[in-house]
């Protein structure tokens, strides 16, 4: 059927077909034999210069809705869009329900809006390797400006946003002690704070709460970062949010900082892969080991890795 | 060693809005290990074959419980053939008559599911469907 050959699926990539698009995501994805083909054929200069954004916040903060309403604002400035929306997989069944697309279906029929659902199907590494992946595919896609949205709780979660050359922190009024929790973490890495549902009862509180953050934040890194209010599902301040990230992302390419992050994030993903790549030789390793179990576990380790130098220097 | 997770789109389309059973449908799949991406109820033939097309999915499951199915399944089925993406199989369920279910099969749905079928059935019919897709778009 339809791009069962490489080369019919690298045409459709490069004619931007949405069958090709979305089958180039899979392939790479579950690390498929055309995986390396298709990173190859990709404009490098169309990936340098599309920006990433990363929505990330709390559930129920209204990260899809907020999306959702960028997207529009991003279309009425004609700029073609993609959109990464990770869902938590099930540590019981490895399964997961990608619900993020329910907000965004206004969308739907509009070619130039491309979203896709990505479950973080538990992977120590490898997941933030495939959402960088992902950008990547979209970016040779002609999207000029690609969203990552998560949730951003656990570590893997935390290097995907890495991948983003601007991370906003969405937050809501009535989520409690949640927003205290991520003060050592989200809060830390956000260079916007967002205060969604800002009509609802709280909401000033919560304002004032993160305006408080923001100075800390200002203080100690002497960059001072802003506090935006929105009401996603009206749509209300949703240019004034897209004019502060536009800001931060001139200040952030004329300093240097987008190319630093770029090259950080770049690091990032080269060695998660490698982490990805060299689990199973380590486990197979681990698992042919006939000795006893009780021997000390780094000490372990360190042997395994000895050994596989040992091998490796033999073969080279 | 390359990865073998099913992902499988589950939609309403049409007016009716008793959206239950696609939910028990999508956490069951998800219990056996499925990615499901849920469109959610209201949705046209053409926005669930869109979805489904740039989530690339190995199946697309649909619901209709207000009797409109012989419009819409097929409708859904064609959307698909049209964003050439006619391989990716169609299972239905809902209440649907039995005479329909010749109709529709004839149409090019899958298979048809009506109230009382046993949960396992159903995700059999979901691992099959999504196994002979894999094993064909991967030939």
């Amino acid at each position: 059927m339809a791009h069962t050959s490489l080369t019919s699926l690298l045409d459709g990539l490069a004619k931007q077909d949405p069958r090709a698009i979305g089958r180039a995501i899979s392939i790479v994805e579950d690390n498929g034999p055309e995986a390396d083909a298709i990173l190859l054929s990709l404009d490098r200069d169309l990936v340098k210069n599309t920006t990433v954004l990363g929505i990330t916040g709390p559930p129920g903060a209204g990260k899809s809705t907020l999306t959702s309403q960028i997207i529009s604002t991003c279309r009425s400035r004609g700029e073609r869009v993609g959109i990464i929306a990770i869902d938590p997989t099930s540590p019981l069944s490895g399964g997961a329900i990608l619900g993020d697309r329910i907000r965004m279906m206004r969308h739907s029929l509009d070619r130039d809006v491309i979203v896709r659902s990505m479950a973080t199907r538990g992977r120590l590494g490898g997941l933030c390797g495939a959402a960088g992946a992902a950008v990547r595919i979209m970016a040779g896609a002609g999207c000029q400006r690609i969203i990552i949205e998560t949730v951003g709780v656990g570590q893997s979660e935390m290097d995907i946003i890495r991948l983003a050359d601007i991370t906003a922190l969405v937050m809501a009024p009535g989520l409690g002690d949640d927003i205290q929790a991520m003060k050592a973490g989200l809060l830390e890495v956000a260079d916007l704070l967002v205060i969604n549902k800002a009509d609802m009862a709280g909401a000033e509180t919560l304002f004032m709460d993160m305006e408080a953050v923001a100075h800390e934040r200002a203080d100690k890194s002497n960059r001072p970062i802003a506090v935006c209010r929105t009401v996603a599902s009206e749509g209300k301040g949703v240019e004034e949010l897209l004019a502060e990230i536009a800001a931060l992302e001139n200040q952030h390419r004329a300093s240097g900082e987008h190319d630093r992050r770029r090259s950080r994030s770049y690091d990032l993903e080269v060695l998660d892969w490698a982490m990805e790549m060299m689990r199973p030789h380590i486990l197979q390793k681990i698992q042919k080991d006939s000795g006893e179990r009780w021997g000390d576990p780094k000490l372990q380790a360190a042997n395994i890795l000895k050994q596989m130098k040992v091998d490796h220097d033999k073969i080279s | 060693m390359s990865n073998t997770t099913y992902r499988v789109l589950i939609g309403k389309p049409g007016l009716d809005g008793h959206d239950r059973g696609a939910k028990f449908i999508a956490r069951a799949l998800r219990d056996n290990g499925f990615e499901v991406i849920y469109t959610g109820i209201r949705r046209s033939p053409e926005e669930i074959a869109a979805a489904a097309v740039q989530e690339d999915v190995a199946a697309v499951g649909l619901s209709s419980l207000s009797g409109a199915h012989i419009r819409l399944f097929p409708a859904v089925v064609e959307c698909l053939r049209k964003a050439g993406a006619g391989d990716i199989p169609v299972i239905g369920g809902g209440v649907i008559p039995d005479e329909d279910i010749t109709l529709l099969k004839e149409k090019g749905v899958e298979a048809i599911f009506t109230p009382g079928t046993p949960v396992d059935q159903i995700i059999a019919a979901f691992t099959a469907a999504c196994s002979k897709h894999h094993e064909t778009r991967n030939a």
